[in-house]
């Protein structure tokens, strides 16, 4: 089992700022018209991504989705190739060719279709068991995703091979612009349950908790002890993608009130936070004017995908 | 005498000792069953642990191979009938074809789909369809159709262990019976082979004088095909060049322009209905490469689904004498 270093309270600050700072100025941007395309962000949910990804190793894999920016920064994705991908630059994680919703770059594979990744990341836990390289896979889904035949079919599958992949389920309790109350029937976890993967299941925004849980479930899954859930009941402040939110401002304000970052900034003094929040101001600053430099994608590089034998 | 199922069982065989990075998943592959068409017999009993059985889950076992492919496995998924290829369609079309273009080249899917597709066993309306038309064109997605003619072994063998993009491995059920027919190995057609991954094949029966028209096919219909061709020189002097594809998309067009050249005239036929079908986009392109000139004709399935009952099904579908009617209607 590979022990984790002491906690770092400034480094998961950092992060979480670090996406906040990053999703915030990618809304501002839209509005400017400096990027192209559609956005889906993590404003709000910083803890899950913080938490759980602390636990990573070199060489493990992360399968995301959609709202992959948070998912992407905290795996240790670069502000400025991830902006440049957002404005279609050449600098950017896929050079434009994936945009917001697909970024891969090392181990790290993001996609746009709901549920279609989990078998993915399934697979890959499949392949890095035979690899024997004690690699895990760390599979990001959302509870809009539950609505989604597939995923049930790659539990099944995950569970019955005792494969190297922890499932983290973000509950941000809605699917675009609809409740859970009215698109999903039965219990969370209790589906994980249902094919005899553990489950841990937390309502916090707390993210030392967050990582507390999480750590001790990759323990597990990287002791080959089969596949594990994490349910994270959480809350994203801003809309789906960009112009569509249609819930109750009260709602979005009391959640607000819960923000992880405040929380978790408590903990530091505020000689530190000030000097982590003027650097990540800088690292934001930098990493959107450097895009906004790069040359456009330029589309002699586009080349078609098999070719002819 | 070896037949295509041989071939294909022994490719699987020879892939699995060749690399040990194959694995080879599906429904109902372990022995003694050995699969609904038997291909895979014999290959759980050698290879113990890399021959998975699956549940019934065709998506799930799909993305499980894309997952495999893309982290360093040579996968092999055999999905029992071809019609239930539509519950992987996602899998393949918006995941397996994606990441490596997507990556700009980093990511590799060395993923092969076999599946038997096709009627003419009663198996009615679910269990008999050539689904393959709703796959064809899609960037980053490879479709072969194995024949009876050359190295059936060798198609599915270069497939696994040669090609890194993802594959759609058309098999067509009445071929897995169907003796193989080496280049030489036949009196009747000269045979001859273009290209070497996923091979084109010029036939012209032996001896005949130069062919005025070109039939175009793949996988079971090119049986189909041969016989009419017979049929069409021996009892109507009527002499075709047939031109048997592997690789139906994408499209190679070089060894039907050439065969153009020669005749002019162009049948396609597929075992799938015709609205929008390969022989419909065949034509499409033929049309630009060959310009004005060229007189082309499609043979397809009714444009309905296929019945289950014997003289109904064999309505639905294209058969040798559809051929040899559609060939003489284009000499009139």
């Amino acid at each position: 089992m590979v022990s984790h270093p002491p906690v770092d309270n400034q480094e998961l600050y950092r992060q979480m700022l670090r996406i906040r700072r990053f999703e915030e100025q990618v809304l501002d941007s839209y509005s400017r018209g400096i990027f192209y395309g559609t956005t889906h962000t993590y404003i709000g949910q910083e803890a899950d991504a913080v938490g759980v990804l602390t636990c990573l190793n070199e060489g493990d894999i992360v399968v995301s989705n959609h709202r992959c920016h948070g998912h992407f920064l905290a795996y240790g994705g670069s502000m400025h190739t991830l902006a440049a991908e957002l404005m279609g630059r050449e600098t950017g994680v896929t050079g434009g060719r994936g945009g917001s919703q697909h970024v891969m770059w090392k181990d790290f594979y993001a996609s746009g279709i709901l549920g279609g990744t989990i078998p993915l990341a399934v697979g890959m836990a499949y392949a890095e068991k035979a690899h024997r390289r004690g690699r895990i896979v760390f599979a990001f889904l959302g509870d809009g995703t539950l609505g989604e035949g597939v995923v049930y079919e790659s539990l099944n599958m995950a569970s019955l091979w005792r494969l190297p992949v922890l499932f983290i389920l973000e509950n941000n309790r809605y699917a675009q612009t609809t409740s859970i109350q009215i698109n999903l029937a039965g219990g969370i976890s209790e589906r994980f349950n249902a094919f005899a993967i553990p489950t841990d299941e937390a309502e916090t925004v707390d993210v030392l908790e967050i990582y507390s849980i999480a750590r001790f479930a990759v323990a597990s899954v990287r002791a080959g002890e089969g596949p594990r859930a994490l349910v994270l009941h959480t809350y994203r402040y801003a809309p789906h993608s960009k112009g569509d939110d249609t819930r109750d401002p009260q709602e979005v304000t009391r959640y607000r009130k819960r923000d992880p970052l405040p929380f978790h900034a408590k903990r530091l003094t505020s000689d530190i936070r000030q000097q982590i929040d003027s650097e990540v101001e800088t690292e934001v600053a930098e990493a959107f004017r450097q895009a906004q430099a790069d040359p456009l994608a330029d589309p002699a590089t586009l080349t078609p995908p098999v070719d002819i034998s | 005498m070896t037949t295509v199922l041989d071939a294909l069982n022994n490719a699987l065989y020879t892939c699995l000792t060749e690399c040990e990075q194959v694995y080879f998943l599906g429904e109902d592959i372990l022995d003694p069953y050995g699969g609904a068409f038997k291909v895979s017999r014999g290959l759980s009993t050698a290879f113990p642990d890399r021959v998975v059985a699956t549940p019934v889950s065709e998506a799930g076992i799909v993305g499980l191979g894309v997952g495999m492919a893309l982290r360093g496995l040579r996968v092999v998924i055999e999905i029992m009938f071809g019609d239930f290829i539509a519950l992987a369609a996602d899998q393949l079309i918006n995941h397996a074809a994606k990441f490596r273009w997507i990556s700009g080249n980093i990511a590799r899917v060395p993923l092969v789909v076999r599946t038997p597709m096709g009627g003419r066993r009663g198996y009615g309306p679910t269990h008999s369809q050539t689904l393959d038309k709703h796959f064809l064109g899609v960037p980053g997605l490879r479709v072969v159709a194995v024949s009876a003619l050359d190295d059936p072994a060798g198609l599915l063998r270069k497939a696994v262990l040669e090609d890194d993009d993802p594959v759609l491995f058309i098999e067509h059920k009445l071929l897995y019976q169907s003796p193989v027919i080496p280049i030489g190995g036949s009196a009747e057609f000269s045979i001859q082979r273009i290209g070497d991954r996923y091979p084109a094949y010029f036939l012209t029966v032996t001896g005949a004088p130069p062919p005025s028209l070109t039939i175009t096919t793949y996988g079971y219909m090119a049986e189909l095909a041969r016989q009419a061709v017979k049929r069409l020189a021996f009892e109507h002097e009527v002499f075709a060049e047939l031109v048997v594809l592997t690789e139906i998309s994408p499209l190679d067009l070089d060894p039907l322009v050439e065969s153009l050249t020669r005749t002019g005239r162009l049948l396609v036929i597929e075992e799938g209905s015709r609205a929008f079908g390969w022989g419909a986009e065949v034509v499409s392109q033929m049309v630009e490469a060959y310009g004005p000139g060229l007189r082309a004709r499609r043979l397809a399935a009714l444009d309905m689904p296929i019945p289950a009952a014997g003289p109904l099904e064999a309505a639905v579908l294209p058969d040798e004498s559809d051929i040899v009617k559609a060939a003489m209607a284009m000499m009139a």
